[in-house]
């Protein structure tokens, strides 16, 4: 069965200039380098890195919103077009995309509902109480009180406004949301209302979820593959179960072990990485992660380990994935 | 203003005291309470964390202590640092007391350097004020700061611009100027928010290991309950301007007590074991100026009863320096905690 959302290959370069003004030399940002993932109808891929690291670049080139420098997207085995053309509107429709910034996302000066409402208009689905009524359905779908209907986004609250921007991406019945970083800016208690609104959606609407976050506890709630990503490149791919009990790459080791848990138990071992992510315009030559790795070799310094797949499904790219899981 | 047991009486090894502390900010039209009187104490070298959700006031207690919130907040209350009162001495005299024997970061490091100083300029800035330290000395005194704080090659560094360094960088420059008075407690408010999961482990370890070496105390002000378990020695939880419970580390993440606690504990994802549906709080938090009479946390409240909604609850202990402010807290204690009885997805 072909996948839902294929992508294979993808890169994003940009021209920048390097400190020096006009007179800085030009340099490559390598925003995102090779990177292929898929996913499958009404599934959940997990996106996780640091800030910088390309995650939210990736999910817009995997949607067609930006150009890829190379490499393909396959929207249910079709190629997917960045040209803004009649076909590529009607593929808006299939792919919605969500955002931290809530009030950003949204009009201040139309009322919620219609701002619900308004890809239905758009793409011109339905009769106007068709739409009217669907627009109702899904509110309360989203766990919004059907009095909130007129009120505008800035009487809303964090939680209530997230709500109604998953109603407006989800009214059109697309096939596949991004979420980036959907949760991070909401409280605790909001977060689990939310994350347990994400996967009753998926249950009843059968939406698939390219899932971005910074926060690893979360996406493993939510997701049922996780891809990390470190300078452009996806460096582990795995089942969350796999990737969190026992990661293979260094970084996602350092990763899983920087979270804090709030449980009594003091006895985790934590793994502190030295110094900063480098810059994208100077990723390190070999593998990118090994100036900050504690089990670099000469190898790590000069060959870029292409991701590889191991036992199980699980793929990770590290020369020394297999070797150091047994020291781990 | 509720009057609060003293669980313990104050001793020489108190650092901070606060009590009864409330915070009016004057609106114009209205005058909200955000702060409903706060009782906390921190004892030298100690570490409480302030866990709450935005707009709780855990922030604005260490903003009123420090006289930091400006002509339309009215304190009220007692605050004392080493017995001295911290509240109404004047801005000369708090001033002496900002930055060197309190000292605070803040979530967003960047912001808070001065954009157009060199990094090490501004910390000299603070060896000056605190310590008088000038010149060649301040110099010197600076780069040793900043080699504390892990900035490699700190010579050159210190003829930087905040807006050359990371934001890690920036929070690290942040806690050398916080150490340049050589404070006696350090407020941490929220420091690693805004940081990278990597980069949030440097910092924290870097400030566990400072507090090792100077035995400084430290309030550590976040919303992340797991930041604050491995870091604090006792943690107070605050919801809607009050401090509902706390205990000593350990025992509140074991038993929590509140209702409120049990809930931000369940609404934590896990990081093993298999996945569940997780519990959330319903509703929202109230503002400030729309509380529910009663207990704040009422109308979320799955054990509610009629009387929680009439008066707010008092403060008890339920266990030695566990304190509780809930009128079922004796009843709830011995019930499955919430994390037990999830429901598997």
């Amino acid at each position: 069965m072909t996948p839902l959302l294929e992508v294979r290959g993808l890169a994003r370069h940009y021209r920048v200039r390097r400190p020096g003004g006009l007179w800085g030399r030009t340099a490559v940002l390598k925003a995102v380098d090779g990177v292929s993932f898929a996913i499958g109808r009404g599934r959940t891929l997990g996106l996780v890195g640091e800030s910088g690291c390309g995650k939210s670049t990736a999910a817009r080139l995997a949607l067609g919103l930006l150009p890829a420098t190379s490499g393909d997207v396959l929207f249910d085995g079709q190629p997917l077009s960045t040209r803004q053309d009649a076909a590529w509107r009607a593929s808006r429709r299939k792919l919605q995309l969500v955002f931290q910034d809530t009030l950003g996302a949204l009009d201040r000066r139309l009322p919620i509902g219609l701002q619900i409402m308004e890809p239905l208009d758009i793409h011109g689905i339905g009769t106007r109480a068709e739409r009217l009524e669907k627009t109702k359905d899904l509110f309360t779908a989203v766990g919004l009180l059907p009095h909130m209907f007129d009120r505008y986004p800035h009487e809303l609250s964090g939680g209530q406004r997230q709500r109604v921007v998953l109603a407006r991406a989800l009214v059109a019945q697309p096939a596949l949301i991004a979420c980036d970083e959907p949760i991070s800016a909401l409280d605790v208690s909001i977060q689990a209302q939310v994350i347990n609104l994400l996967h009753d959606l998926r249950e009843q609407f059968g939406v698939a979820y390219l899932f971005i976050s910074h926060d690893l506890r979360v996406v493993r709630q939510v997701s049922d593959e996780v891809a990390v990503m470190y300078l452009g490149r996806i460096v582990e791919q795995g089942t969350p179960d796999r990737l969190f009990r026992q990661p293979e790459h260094p970084y996602t080791r350092a990763l899983v072990s920087a979270i804090p848990v709030a449980t009594p138990n003091r006895a985790r071992q934590r793994i502190i990485l030295k110094g900063d992510p480098p810059s994208p315009v100077d990723v390190p030559a070999g593998c990118a992660f090994h100036p900050r790795c504690a089990l670099a070799g000469p190898r790590c310094r000069v060959e870029t380990p292409a991701l590889r797949s191991m036992p199980g499904g699980h793929r990770v790219a590290c020369h020394l994935a297999g070797e150091t899981a047994a020291a781990a | 203003m509720v009057a609060l047991p003293d669980v313990e009486p104050a001793t020489d090894r108190r650092l901070v005291d606060i009590r009864g502390l409330t915070v009016d900010f004057d609106m114009g039209a209205r005058v909200s309470r955000v702060l409903h009187g706060i009782d906390l104490s921190i004892d030298k070298g100690e570490v409480v964390g302030l866990v709450g959700e935005s707009g709780c006031g855990k922030s604005v207690t260490w903003l009123a202590v420090l006289g930091l919130l400006g002509p339309r907040a009215h304190v009220g209350g007692i605050a004392t640092l080493g017995g001295e009162p911290l509240l109404g001495i004047g801005d000369e005299r708090l001033s002496r007391v900002r930055g060197g024997r309190i000292a605070m970061i803040f979530q967003d490091p960047t912001a808070c350097l001065n954009p157009v100083k060199r990094i090490g300029a501004q910390v000299c800035e603070a060896l000056h004020l605190h310590r008088g330290i000038v010149g060649e000395r301040a110099r010197a005194e600076a780069r040793r700061l900043l080699d504390r704080v892990g900035i490699a090659a700190a010579a050159q560094r210190m003829n930087e611009y905040p807006h050359q360094m990371s934001g890690g960088m920036n929070q690290r420059v942040m806690i050398a100027t916080a150490l340049a008075g050589e404070p006696d407690l350090l407020v941490a408010d929220e420091p690693t928010t805004a940081l990278d999961a990597t980069i949030q482990a440097q910092i924290l370890d870097l400030l566990r290991e400072v507090r090792r070496d100077t035995g400084m105390a430290m309030v550590l002000i976040s919303h992340d309950l797991g930041v604050v378990a491995e870091n604090c020695d006792r943690v107070a939880v605050m919801y809607c301007g009050r401090v509902v419970e706390q205990a000593p580390a350990e025992r509140l993440f074991e038993k929590p007590s509140h209702p409120y606690t049990r809930g931000l504990l369940a609404a934590l994802p896990d990081l093993a074991g298999p996945t569940r549906r997780l519990e959330s709080i319903p509703g929202n938090v109230p503002e400030p100026w729309n509380l529910p009479t009663g207990c704040a946390f009422a109308p979320r409240c799955g054990a509610c009863r009629d009387f929680c909604t009439g008066t707010v609850p008092p403060y008890r202990a339920v266990a030695a320096g566990h304190l509780v402010a809930c009128a079922r807290a004796g009843f709830l204690h011995h019930a499955p905690s919430a994390q037990s009885s999830a429901v598997a997805r």
